[in-house]
């Protein structure tokens, strides 16, 4: 599975809804994150991508658009 | 041995609603409400100051235990709002109380200095005797009440609360603690020129990613399941929060005691305020252990474990 696809699948379980935002779509603008959402979806990913995400690095500017995370992800493999 | 032996409180009369701030700030009553859970703080009047709030906090506790000032060996005192930054209000506080040689020293860490100094204490008591933890704040002179000040203005309160740590008995003893400090991030929650600087969203951020974590590996250590402990305590700064933390645990929200509603947050008093009013209120003895927690400026952060006795 692509890691947008993987990504994706981590913001669906966070939320709780079937979207699929633009790659370039701000999920917090959208509404699909907040502060309090974020810290799932960062430990959702952590554990699909078995990475350790620092926590000076829980920057809503870091995961604001799927594009983004992918960017981040890859930065740190 | 240190116990958790009393805790005092001391609040403003005056009450603000949330009505009133949002007219100030050019915000809907009811989104101040939905994003904090705060429904009214209190706001001390303008000839108070820190130590002399705290002060009275500091006498409420000692008349809870019954202990005479003279009885203290050593004064913490927390805040990120005094007036005065050196000397701060430890040293009038302990003159207030007639103690002119009893060490007091200031913590000045906004939200977690009040659980900072009941971990130290809970370490000295057995050589300095008891120990008085004051947390007094008075947010409302730190903050904007405009509408570039909303974010802030909308959370913030002012009151003051103390703990009396004991070294040979109390209603609690305090088992274990940890403390941390990462300052590589510190810049998102400052004091500087007499006003509060936070980026909320990145204090949110981290509070909810560093508190539930602190408290999992003080309770694994200890060998207590978070659905074990009698009462969770925490700053009281944001009802949202909490509940991130109560979901992280995986601890039945119920016990975690919030007050934050009627007293908004009032940075490292609150969590004296709400250990005060907790134990004021409960009918029937501790079930289980309990855990005191607190996220602030620094950033500093941790848990405190305390069995009852």
């Amino acid at each position: 599975m692509e890691p947008q696809a993987r990504i994706l699948k981590v913001l669906r379980r966070v939320t709780g809804k079937e979207i699929s935002p633009a790659p370039e779509e701000s999920l917090f603008l959208s509404g699909l994150l907040d502060s309090f959402a974020l810290t799932d979806f960062v430990s959702g990913l952590e554990e699909e991508f078995g990475v350790t995400i620092p926590d000076a690095d829980l920057s809503a500017r870091k995961f604001d658009t799927i594009e983004k995370v992918t960017s981040y992800l890859a930065s740190k493999a | 041995m240190a116990y958790l032996r009393s805790f005092g409180t001391w609040l403003p009369s005056r009450r603000v609603s949330n009505d009133e701030i949002a007219r100030l700030v050019g915000a809907m009553p009811e989104w101040i409400l939905a994003a904090t859970g705060i429904e009214e703080r209190r706001y001390a009047a303008e000839e108070d100051t820190v130590a002399a709030i705290g002060l009275r906090a500091a006498q409420n506790c000692l008349e809870n235990a019954d202990v005479a000032a003279s009885d203290v060996g050593m004064i913490f005192v927390s805040s990120g709002s005094s007036e005065r930054f050196c000397p701060g209000p430890a040293c009038q506080i302990a003159a207030a109380l007639g103690l002119t040689t009893t060490p007091a020293l200031d913590i000045p860490v906004a939200s977690a200095g009040s659980l900072i100094a009941i971990a130290q204490a809970a370490q000295l008591v057995s050589s300095v005797g008891r120990v008085l933890v004051v947390g007094a704040e008075i947010m409302s002179r730190r903050v904007s009440l405009t509408p570039e000040g909303k974010n802030t203005a909308i959370l913030f309160g002012d009151g003051a609360g103390a703990c009396l740590v004991d070294a040979e008995k109390g209603f609690a003893r305090i088992a274990d603690s940890c403390l941390y400090t990462d300052g590589s991030i510190a810049e998102i929650l400052t004091m500087e020129k007499s006003r509060l600087q936070m980026d909320g969203q990145a204090v949110i951020l981290q509070a909810a990613r560093k508190m539930p974590r602190a408290i999992g590996q003080l309770l694994a250590r200890n060998g207590v399941a978070a659905a074990d402990v009698g009462v969770f305590l925490l700053h009281q700064a944001n009802l949202n929060l909490i509940a991130r933390v109560a979901a992280a645990l995986k601890a039945p929200q119920e016990r975690f005691f919030t007050n934050i509603a009627r007293y908004g947050n009032t940075s490292s008093a609150s969590l004296l305020i709400a250990a005060d009013e907790w134990h004021r209120g409960r009918s029937a003895p501790l079930e289980g252990p309990l855990v005191l927690s607190a996220f602030g400026a620094g950033l500093n952060w941790g848990a405190i474990l305390a069995v009852p006795v």
